[in-house]
């Protein structure tokens, strides 16, 4: 038995799917999946040993290594649970203001949903206010990386404020954000309720992103590698099953349960089908790949991707950018995954860092067995990053 | 540093907060504020400016208060985690309680201790509570379920009241099942029926 803590959101998924489809059974584990109410109480029942391993935001681990939030715990990623998944929402307010300005809501266009935002913002003199789950998460990093690109000082230009989920629609009803940043399905629950407009789904903005990795304690790895390989494997395993178009209806009854989501299958169906109501009034929008678990070795931690994750980090606050490049490089363990998985017959990347954003289109590269594609990974800004050769 | 701590109870039950107040005004001599509301907690909290927060970990505003941890200017103070492991016992006992604390960097952890100690003991008497009350609940709600089972042998039976519970008895018996199952099973699929 071993106890694995998530946050009801629809990628925890592979975790949820190991546990019910028997795949973690098959690696002869039994998965108490224990539900969290928030990301750093998460975090602390991983840190003491409440947990041995949970469902976890990428930037967390990394942020712990910097010396950021936390108990000073070290962990670290086996591997990535999920690419991408999160919608940004504009309150009905701002959505107005953007469509009398001309943005058609197209949920595709990074360059053209930034800049209507940043022009039709707040009143002059205000700060655009944005609410994400949790400061280290992906929600936040992107959302500082898409709107300085695009020229507005991030983060002084913008006040990204803390908002629960849960509470995320309601903070956006009363007033007290323009935006937010969420995983689904809460964006889509933020439209049900009549108070959001749904602009931009993250992956729109880095494709290559890292979402929720498979979080443990460094030292439970050290000391339980017969055991991890084995979490690794059911996880592996439960997300080449979501990776079946077939497997989706019923994925989305089983996160619907009581004891995982608890929510409407026809919510949760959005975010797995990528087939997204943006609006109050009903406007669709289909996002291939909106949030992926397996395709093109999404599952693989590069450790490039924790080093973009430490860069970022360490800009916005302050920290020393060559020390956090290399702090973060220990945080995911793409060793571990090989180890796992080579056996299993997986096809695994040989590299285990790559230049992020520089990948356009699909295309073949070298693994250990079989043919292996990576998917694109581009930014919005066409921007790439190189853990070698980042400025520091 | 001040000579009296001040200490934030993020609660927004009213009752509680106030429970959670009296246990530490009987622990030492504390400046205490409950704050019970969720609209801009962390500003509400960067203006009171204190020594720590005490918050319940199933509240999921507890994220909020990670904002504090990032000392995002020259007047804000940084704020640390308590649960380090300076004290890991006393970490473990909060984790365990369900009670989380933010303290401000560098206090010591012979100060802390008292606030923390009367905390867990009152988090593990909520908890207490709040089981009892739920066995409670679930209790009456199987007394119901089982008389209207009852009732419903009883009719479609012709048996008395003792009969009927035999009856009820020897199928949970027979199936390895609690007789509140049996009798919630046969509650709802004769809802079917009906």
């Amino acid at each position: 038995m071993l106890s694995v803590g998530f946050i009801p959101l629809v990628d925890a998924a592979p975790l949820i799917v190991a546990q019910e489809m028997g795949f973690a059974a098959e690696e002869g584990l039994a998965l108490d999946l224990l539900p969290a109410p928030s990301w750093s109480s998460l975090r602390d029942l991983l840190a003491f040993g409440r947990v041995d391993a949970a469902h976890m935001l990428a930037p967390v681990p990394v942020a712990s290594a910097l010396g950021l939030g936390g108990s000073g715990v070290e962990m670290c990623a086996l591997s990535v649970l999920s690419m991408n998944g999160n919608v940004i929402g504009v309150s009905n307010g701002l959505a107005a203001r953007m469509r009398n300005g001309g943005h058609g809501f197209g949920f595709d266009d990074a360059h053209a949903a930034g800049a209507a935002i940043i022009t039709a913002g707040p009143e002059a003199g205000a700060r655009l206010r944005i609410g994400v789950p949790f400061p280290f998460s992906m929600h936040a990093e992107l959302l500082y990386y898409w709107l300085s690109a695009l020229g507005l000082p991030a983060p002084q230009g913008v006040e990204v404020r803390t908002v629960p989920p849960p509470l995320m629609a309601e903070a956006m009803a009363s007033g007290e954000i323009d935006a937010f940043c969420v995983g689904e399905p809460w964006g889509s629950i933020a439209v049900e309720k009549g108070v959001a407009t749904l602009l931009l789904p993250t992956r729109a903005i880095w494709q290559g992103a890292p979402e929720k990795v498979l979080a443990v304690r460094k030292g439970w790895a050290d000391d339980e590698p017969e055991l991890s390989a084995r979490l690794i494997r059911a996880v592996w395993k439960a997300q080449r099953w979501l990776f079946a178009p077939d497997s989706r209806a019923l994925a989305g009854e089983i996160l619907a349960r009581p004891e995982y989501l608890a929510m409407p299958v026809e919510v949760i169906d959005r975010a797995l089908t990528g087939n997204l109501c943006i609006s109050p009034g009903g406007d669709m929008r289909q996002v291939p790949d909106f949030v992926t678990f397996y395709k093109n070795a999404a599952s693989f931690p590069w450790r490039s991707q924790a080093q973009w994750i430490g860069y970022q980090l360490a800009a916005r606050m302050g920290l020393d950018r060559a020390e956090a490049l290399r702090k973060a490089s220990h945080v995911f363990r793409p060793d571990l995954y090989r180890a796992a998985l080579d056996p299993a017959g997986a096809v695994i990347p040989g590299a285990s860092s790559k230049i992020e954003g520089s990948i356009r289109v699909e295309t073949p590269v070298a693994s250990g067995a079989g043919r292996l594609f990576l998917g694109p990974d581009s930014f919005f800004d066409g921007k790439s990053f190189d853990p070698e050769r980042a400025n520091l | 540093m001040k000579d009296r701590l001040s200490v934030v109870i993020v609660e927004m039950d009213r009752e509680r907060g106030v429970l959670i107040e009296e246990s530490l005004r009987v622990a030492g001599d504390f400046d205490i504020t409950v704050v019970g509301e969720t609209n801009d907690l962390a500003g509400k909290i960067r203006d009171l400016n204190p020594d720590m927060v005490l918050v319940d970990i199933a509240n999921p505003s507890r994220d909020v208060l990670e904002e504090l941890t990032i000392a995002s200017g020259p007047m804000v103070r940084p704020v640390a985690m308590f649960v380090d492991r300076s004290d890991e016992a006393l970490t473990r006992a909060a984790i365990e309680a369900g009670v989380s604390a933010y303290v401000v960097d560098g206090l010591k952890s012979d100060r802390v201790k008292p606030i923390l100690d009367a905390a867990v003991t009152r988090f593990n008497m909520f908890h207490r509570m709040r089981v009892e009350l739920a066995t409670t609940k679930r209790a009456l709600e199987e007394r119901k379920v089982i008389d209207r089972a009852k009732g419903m042998i009883m009719k479609a039976r012709r048996v008395d009241e003792d009969e009927a519970y035999a009856i009820l008895r020897k199928a949970a018996m027979d199936q390895g099942k609690r007789v509140a199952d049996v009798a919630q099973a046969l509650v709802s699929t004769a809802g079917l029926l009906s």
